[in-house]
C-alpha cells in the first residue's frame, strides 16, 4: 500500500524528533541555574541522548546528526571546536558496534553501558582539552560531571523511552 | 529497520553500510580538521562560534528566564528567613559607612586641590554595559558565560566584565547580539593585578578551579593571606583599581587567590567601557590586517 504525502510528511516529522530533542538538551545544557557549583557539574545531556537514540534507534541518529550536535555544544560551551564533536562520534561509533549486544538487555545492563561509554568520552574530552591547552587541565570536575550524568541516565532514558513508545511507534 | 521487499536490497545494503562507515570516517577527520583550524585561524574560527552563539542567543534568553525568576523566589525566601539579622547587620554596616563616606568626601576634595596644583591628566570617562547571563555552560573543562548583549549594544572584545562584588571576566569574543565572556577561573584567563597595599605586580592566571593563582610575580615578593588584589591596569585592558579576590593561601603550589564573586550567582554583568583599546584590541587588530 502507497503512502499518501501526509503519511509520509508526518512520518518524517517523526523521524526528526530524537535529533531534535538532542537538540534541545544541548540548549538546555546551557540554561544558567544559578546554583552554587551546578554549571562545572552539570549533566552532559547529549551524551545520553546520543547514546539512548544510537541503541534503540540507530536509523534515526546518523553519524551527520551526531556531528552537528557536537559542533553546536561546542559553539555554545565555549570548548574548542572539535572537542565535543570527537567525543560524540567516538562513543556514537564505539556504540553502534556493540549494539548488537545491548539491544534487548535488561535496563542495569544498558546503564552499565553507558557508564563505560560515558567514562570514555570523559577521559577524551579531558585528554583532548589538555592536548589543545597544552597543560594537564584539572580533571575533578569532569569525574563529579561523568557521576551526575550517570545519575541522570536513567531519567532522561526513560523519558526517550515513553517518547519512542508514544510517537515513533504510531507509524 | 523496516522490511524492504525491493528485490536488490541485498545489493544495495552493503553498498549503504560501506558508504556510511566512510561518512564516519570522514566526520571524524573534519572533527580532527576542526581543531587544527581552531588553533592555526583563531579569529576565523570565533567568528563562526559568534555567528552560532547569536542566532541561538534568543532561544537561551527565554530558556533561562524560568531558572533566573526560580533562582530570584528561592533567593527571596532565604532572605526572608533572615531579615531580622540582616537588618541588624546593615544597620551597623550602615553606620561603618557613614564614617567612611565622610572620610572619603574629605580625601576626595584633598584629591581634587592636589590634582589641580599637579596638572594630572584626568582618568579616561567610564561608561557601563549591562547585560544578562543567558548561558553559563562550559561543563567540566571551560568557564565561560554568555551574555545577551554585543557588538551593537556598544560591547567590544577585551572589556572587563564586573558586578558589584568585582571582577568577574573579560569579553572574549563579541556577535551582533550575544558576546561571550572569559570568566578569570578560566585556564585562558590571564589578568594583569597589582597587590593592593604593597603594589606588587603580577599575572592572575586561572586554571578551571575556583582559586585563580598569581604568576610572574617579581622574585623576592613578599605576599601573605589577605591581601586584596586589584586590576594593575597594565596593557589597557582594564581600567586600574577594579577589586578581584584576596589572596587565599601562600604554598608551595602556588598563591591562590579567592576572587570576590561567585560566578554562579551571576545574573547580570556590568561591561566596562573604558574607552581604551588595549593590547586586547590590537591583538586582533594585527589579525585582521594580516592578507
Amino acid at each position: 500500500m502507497r503512502r499518501s504525502l501526509w503519511q509520509r510528511l508526518d512520518a518524517l516529522a517523526r523521524h526528526l524528533t530524537p535529533f531534535g530533542l538532542t537538540v534541545v538538551l544541548v540548549l538546555l545544557g546551557q540554561v544558567p541555574f544559578h546554583l552554587p557549583g551546578f554549571a562545572q557539574v552539570a549533566p552532559m545531556l547529549p551524551l545520553i541522548a546520543i547514546y539512548h537514540w544510537t541503541v534503540y534507534r540507530p536509523e534515526l541518529m546518523p553519524a551527520v546528526a551526531v556531528f552537528l550536535v557536537g559542533l553546536l555544544q561546542d559553539a555554545l560551551s565555549g570548548l574548542p571546536f572539535g572537542v565535543n564533536t570527537l567525543v560524540y562520534l567516538i562513543a556514537y561509533g564505539v556504540v553502534l558496534t556493540q549494539r548488537s549486544f545491548l539491544v534487548g538487555k535488561s535496563f542495569p545492563i544498558v546503564w552499565f553501558g553507558f557508564a563505560l561509554v560515558g567514562a570514555a568520552a570523559t577521559l577524551v574530552a579531558w585528554g583532548l582539552v589538555s592536548a589543545i591547552s597544552a597543560t594537564v587541565v584539572e580533571g575533578r570536575a569532569g569525574f563529579f560531571q561523568y557521576l551526575v550524568t550517570l545519575g541522570g541516565f536513567p531519567l532522561v532514558s526513560w523519558l526517550f523511552a515513553r517518547w519512542q513508545h508514544s510517537i515513533l511507534k504510531a507509524e | 529497520m523496516k522490511d524492504n521487499p525491493r528485490p536488490f536490497s541485498h545489493i544495495a545494503a552493503p553498498i549503504k553500510s560501506a558508504a556510511q562507515r566512510f561518512a564516519y570516517v570522514g566526520l571524524i577527520v573534519a572533527a580532527f580538521g576542526l581543531m587544527m583550524v581552531g588553533k592555526a585561524d583563531v579569529v576565523l574560527m570565533e567568528r563562526f562560534r559568534t555567528q552560532i552563539s547569536d542566532a541561538f542567543a534568543p532561544i537561551l534568553d527565554i530558556l533561562s528566564r524560568p531558572a533566573a525568576t526560580a533562582a530570584d523566589a528561592v533567593r527571596q525566601v532565604k532572605e526572608l528567613a533572615s531579615l531580622r539579622e540582616e537588618n541588624a547587620r546593615l544597620r551597623e554596616e550602615n553606620t561603618r559607612l557613614l564614617q567612611w563616606q565622610s572620610a572619603a568626601r574629605k580625601l576626595d576634595a584633598e584629591n581634587e586641590a592636589l590634582r589641580g596644583l599637579l596638572n594630572v591628566v584626568p582618568d579616561a570617562e567610564v561608561s557601563y554595559i549591562t547585560a544578562r547571563v543567558v548561558a553559563d555552560s562550559g561543563g567540566a573543562f571551560a568557564r565561560s558565560l554568555l551574555l545577551a548583549a554585543g557588538q551593537r549594544d556598544g560591547v567590544r572584545r577585551g572589556q572587563a566584565v564586573i558586578t558589584g562584588g568585582g571582577l568577574v571576566g573579560r569579553i572574549a569574543d563579541v556577535g551582533n547580539r550575544s558576546a561571550r565572556m572569559l570568566l578569570i577561573t578560566d585556564l585562558n584567563s590571564r589578568i594583569p593585578v597589582v597587590i593592593e597595599s604593597t603594589r606588587i605586580r603580577a599575572i592572575m592566571a586561572g586554571n578551571n578551579t575556583d582559586r585563580p593563582h598569581l604568576i610572574h610575580l617579581p622574585p623576592g615578593a613578599e605576599v601573605t593571606p589577605g591581601d586584596r588584589v586589584v586590576t594593575s591596569g597594565h596593557g589597557g585592558a582594564f581600567p586600574p583599581g577594579l577589586g578581584v579576590g584576596v589572596v587565599a593561601a601562600v604554598s608551595e603550589a602556588g598563591i591562590a587567590v579567592r576572587p570576590f564573586v561567585e560566578t554562579d550567582e551571576l545574573e547580570y554583568g556590568r561591561i566596562v567601557d573604558y574607552g581604551l583599546r588595549g593590547i586586547l584590541q590590537s591583538d586582533i587588530m594585527s589579525h585582521e590586517n594580516q592578507p
